[in-house]
């Protein structure tokens, strides 16, 4: 039997994770759901005044925006890992961290950008000009993909460990710190007339890096955990 | 026949553990002579701050503590590295043994840290740049540790330990500097901690000497620790069991 080319592969495993997730819809929209309950609580906990709430919004958003794409790391691996499938998957011809890659960009196309959709609502919630929603659009289209990425690692070491999921969010939340500094930096830069141009050019820099580095580490977590 | 050295010689188990032992009590001693030097330059030979006053004092230890942390922190990936790399055991009980003490030193810092804080800028915490990255800093060596502790496995757990070791060494600059950046963003230089460019000689020697005596501290206990994890690992080979009772 021939192996498929490497496209084709790519294209099989971002399917499947796709398709698997829609099955499982309901995954899918915890995240989601959890993101804008938490967002939501903010006002609660600090009180109703817009010029508080303008100023913390864009923090909040972010900072939420971690804790939910962190909830769906388990995800990522563990389904795969328990039914045998990953093993398949370390043993393909094709290089495992491209194939990594693929399955990434499936949990995100999931997980992340809801999140991205959803957030313009939420910071009109936080009274955020239109400007400022733009750029917080901006900033999370760039900086979820590198929290999937980051988080990748985390989620593949942890793998079919007792306490995972604590322990996940140790290993990842102090590495997403950039992403949180430069992704609530740009909304809060635009808003105080600074221009969210650099926070952004640095959010692009991080998922090129991230892009090239994290499924190459991923890969060779997922080695160590599946032997 | 050259007569070569044979650099490996001390990268097995069985020849270095009684090197260990041989030296750890030597690092001790020079520890404890250089902490005492340091302690009477720091306490009684180095002048009296222009503006802090005595407060300024605790920089003798940490000064030297947190330039443990960070120091420690490349040694720990380093020995991780090493270990995956070339697949010795004895590097990643290295890393194993130096991550409790960085954490120590880490942790060393930041509270003395805070106690530095309270008289010179009235709160025991601010968010400057390098409190906030010292912070995470220990978080990084908390999840090293968490990471190692879950995994039944030792030889997983060296190798997971690698990674996250390595990905946070890569992380470290950045998140210097992105800290660095978010706090000149928020903040003005209201709070800084740079001092005076001109300090006083003998206050640099006595920085100097408690940095030697944290070194020396430091390298005794990561050989002591790295003698229990090789007990514990090997505890089924021979030469262990060869070993007289008393140095088992």
């Amino acid at each position: 039997m021939n192996s498929p080319s490497l496209p084709d592969a790519l294209r099989c495993v971002l399917w499947r994770d796709l398709l698997v997730a829609m099955r499982r819809r309901a995954d899918v929209f915890t995240t989601l759901v959890f993101f804008v309950i938490v967002v939501s609580l903010f006002p609660l906990g600090v009180g109703p005044e817009l010029k508080l709430l303008r100023t913390m919004a864009p923090g909040v958003v972010w900072v939420a925006a971690l804790l939910a794409s962190m909830l769906a790391l388990n995800r990522l691996f563990a389904g795969d890992y328990a039914d045998g499938a990953l093993e398949q998957l370390v043993l393909a011809p094709q290089p495992l961290s491209l194939l990594v890659l693929a399955k990434i960009a499936a949990h995100w196309l999931t997980t992340g950008l809801p999140l991205v959709i959803v957030a313009p609502l939420l910071g009109l919630q936080f009274d955020l000009p239109a400007e400022a929603l733009r750029i917080l659009v901006a900033s999370l289209l760039l900086g979820t993909p590198v929290l999937s990425l980051i988080g990748a690692i985390g989620a593949a070491l942890t793998l079919g460990l007792r306490g995972g999921g604590a322990l996940l969010s140790l290993l990842v939340l102090p590495l997403y710190v950039p992403v949180l500094i430069f992704g609530a930096g740009a909304v809060e830069a635009s808003a105080s007339g600074l221009g969210a141009g650099a926070h952004l050019s640095l959010l692009g820099a991080f998922l090129l890096v991230a892009l090239v580095f994290a499924p190459w580490a991923t890969a060779v977590a997922l080695r160590i955990s599946v032997e | 026949m050259t007569a070569t050295i044979n650099w490996f010689k001390y990268a097995s188990p069985p020849a270095f553990y009684p090197l260990t032992g041989t030296l750890a009590p030597w690092f001790f001693a020079a520890a404890a002579v250089f902490g005492a030097m340091g302690l009477y330059v720091g306490f009684f030979v180095a002048p009296t701050d222009a503006q802090q006053g005595e407060a300024y004092r605790i920089i003798f230890i940490h000064v030297a503590a947190a330039w443990m942390s960070m120091f420690l922190y490349v040694v720990m990936a380093f020995w991780a590295g090493v270990g995956v790399a070339f697949n010795t055991r004895l590097s990643s009980m290295m890393a194993s043994a130096v991550a409790p003490t960085g954490a120590l030193m880490t942790f060393i810092a930041l509270w003395t840290g805070a106690l530095w804080g309270k008289p010179m800028w009235g709160a025991w915490w601010v968010w400057d740049a390098r409190l906030t990255s010292e912070l995470i800093l220990l978080f990084l060596y908390i999840g090293f540790m968490s990471l190692q502790a879950a995994i039944d496995d030792p030889r997983r757990a060296d190798r997971a330990g690698a990674v996250i070791a390595l990905v946070g060494v890569v992380n470290v600059p950045i998140i210097y500097f992105s800290v660095q950046w978010w706090n000149t963003l928020h903040q003005g230089a209201s709070v800084s901690l740079t001092r005076s460019p001109s300090m006083a000689a003998t206050m640099l020697t006595g920085m100097l000497l408690m940095a030697l005596a944290f070194w020396m501290y430091s390298i005794a206990v990561v050989l002591l620790r790295v003698r229990c994890i090789i007990l514990e690992r090997e505890r089924n080979a021979d030469w262990v069991k060869q070993l007289p009772e008393p140095q088992r």
